[in-house]
């Protein structure tokens, strides 16, 4: 087998069996989401109104829903490559570098032990999905599937890049809050397109993550609420944006480790 | 002849926050050797390390390993090396085992064969009954153990050990260098270590010593030990600069200050003791003669203590 497949196959099963043997990691997977999204949901349920559609149509637990999907994805992903960080100052990044294989598969493998993680935790949580809007297609969790990997490797990418550039957990948190809050209030995830106000609507037309949030949307509904586009534009974005993620991540990973004069 | 393990032609490096790590080092290493690198923290022991693993790339000259040139055939030389890093490179959570498999993933190794590895490199360093115990759960000097094994796991032709035994009591320390001998000999891999400890130098084949990024003397331990004569003479002092100079004034020899005392390397040092004591016995407190060590070799070279950090260069009185 070659040496790349088994690099990607060993990082993978690397993230998942860390992830697995912290125990607080596991109940935080769906107590967390589940909490965020029933005490969010619940305390804007009466002052939320969809616009465009009758009263109590959509409530806001269920316009959330997919939001919150959304949430878990991008979170789960970015913060399951903050161990570089830590790796990086340990010789164990170190080790990994000087080993003869591609340093391509070494971001690859990372990104997918990461996605893994976060759409599984995704994908448990859509399970409740039939008690809060109209049920599951086949075909919808196939396309949430996908959407869900496009994030998860998208983020998982963006979050490498970052890490690989910074010294501290503490700087990581800084950063990425920086980033991930904004793109994810900005995503029709919390309120949606038409009820923003007009400066906002183009930020959010420009997101990334909108489009993925619309994408959720798309596969949980026949006739989604607050979508930005299409299901195909929506998947189209959603995989374009991972890949240029993954294209800078391999960059970085490809500078060296120590700068010299 | 065959070619040299590590060759090092004239080598400079310098980070980009300015600090001259290396400065025109050259160096030798035959195949099959156990070498030994000297030298306090911030010498560049870690800096020629990062080098010859590929880590980075030198501002000036060129490094071998095996032929191979680090910088434009980092992939033939990263297939040679093994590296155990001065921090540790193991997942915590995850067994030794796992840890094994997964350095074995990177190099390509799979299936039995991998496994078979794994047992053999567990017996080498003594391991194979803790394979199933998580990282995070080992004593220090296991888990230094636990490294070498990973570092060994791919045969490497040459293994790089950065201070490997950092951080380890005694006892663990002996245990890690039996280990370490063992497989020199079983293996037959040439090993470079990176330490500050004398008694680890002595341990060597040879030893290059070096001080501020520059390579100061190269040789067997032995040999170097020898050039300093059958005997050196320390005397402790308050004042030890003004001491070397005076003493060097009147009697010649190499002298050297340092925080404790003065050094004084003189080819007749027992017969100047008394003549030491009637021109300057008021100023010092004691006088002890002895064997040179390496670490007399090391402060008679770099004008430091071994120990010391990189600020306190003494000067050097020579006649």
């Amino acid at each position: 087998m070659p040496t790349a497949l088994l690099t990607i196959a060993a990082l993978c099963r690397r993230e998942i069996l860390k992830f697995v043997r912290d125990r607080s990691r596991v109940a935080g997977v769906l107590v967390q989401p589940l909490a965020f999204w029933l005490l969010l949901g619940l305390g804007f349920q009466g002052a939320f109104q969809m616009p465009n559609s009758p009263v109590g149509a959509v409530g806001y637990v269920e316009f959330l829903f997919p939001g919150i999907l959304a949430l878990v994805l991008l979170f789960t992903a970015i913060f399951s490559t903050i161990s570089i960080v830590e790796e990086r100052a340990s010789g164990f990044l170190q080790t990994v570098l000087i080993a003869p294989t591609s340093r391509t598969a070494i971001v690859l493998g990372n990104a997918l032990g990461g996605t893994l993680l976060a759409s599984v935790q995704a994908l448990l949580f859509v399970a409740v999905w039939p008690w809060v809007g109209p049920g599951l297609t086949v075909g919808g969790v196939l396309y949430v599937t996908a959407i869900c990997l496009g994030v998860g490797i998208g983020f998982t990418a963006l979050g490498s890049a970052i890490a690989w550039r910074t010294d501290t957990t503490r700087g990581f948190h800084a950063i990425m809050n920086l980033f991930l809050l904004p793109l994810w209030f900005l995503s029709s995830a919390m309120f949606p397109l038409d009820s923003a106000a007009p400066g906002l609507r183009e930020l959010m037309y420009a997101n990334p993550v909108s489009y993925a949030v619309s994408g959720l949307r798309h596969g949980l509904y026949p006739d989604p609420p607050a979508v930005l586009a299409d299901p195909a534009l929506c998947m189209a974005i959603t995989w374009g944006f991972a890949a240029v993620m993954v294209g800078i991540a391999v960059w970085s990973v490809h500078r060296p480790l120590y700068q010299t004069a | 002849m065959s070619v040299p393990a590590i060759h090092v032609d004239n080598v400079s490096l310098r980070y980009n926050n300015a600090q001259q790590a290396l400065q025109h080092v050259h160096l030798s290493v035959p195949q099959g050797a156990l070498f030994g690198l000297l030298g306090p923290n911030g010498s560049g022991k870690t800096s020629l390390f990062r080098i010859l693993a590929t880590l980075v790339t030198p501002t000036k000259g060129i490094a071998k390993v095996f032929g191979a040139s680090t910088e434009t055939e980092a992939a033939a030389v990263r297939q040679r090396i093994g590296v155990v890093f001065q921090s540790p490179a193991l997942d915590d959570t995850l067994t030794i085992r796992e840890n094994l498999a997964f350095q074995g993933a990177l190099y390509g190794l799979h299936g039995a064969a991998l496994r078979a590895r794994i047992d053999t490199v567990l017996q080498h360093v003594d391991l194979t009954d803790r394979a199933h115990d998580a990282v995070d759960t080992l004593s220090g000097g296991l888990a230094r153990r636990a490294d070498l094994a990973r570092g060994l796991l791919h045969q490497p032709d040459l293994l790089l050990l950065d201070e490997p035994t950092a951080g380890l009591d005694p006892m663990a320390r002996r245990s890690f260098w039996e280990t370490v001998s063992t497989l020199q000999a079983t293996e037959g891999t040439t090993m470079v270590v990176a330490t500050h400890l004398m008694d680890e130098a002595e341990r060597c084949d040879a030893v290059a010593i070096l001080s501020e990024g520059e390579l100061v003397v190269e040789g067997q331990p032995a040999t170097l030990r020898a050039a300093l004569g059958d005997e050196m003479l320390w005397l402790a002092t308050d004042a030890p600069h003004d001491l070397a100079r005076d003493v060097n004034a009147r009697f010649g020899g190499t002298v050297h200050a340092f925080d404790q005392g003065v050094q004084l390397l003189h080819d007749d040092a027992t017969q100047l003791v008394s003549a030491l004591y009637t021109a300057f016995g008021d100023r010092i407190q004691s006088a002890t003669v002895r064997p040179p060590t390496l670490e007399d070799v090391f402060m008679a070279h770099a004008g430091t203590r071994l120990d010391a950090d990189r600020a306190s260069l003494a000067p050097a009185y020579s006649a």
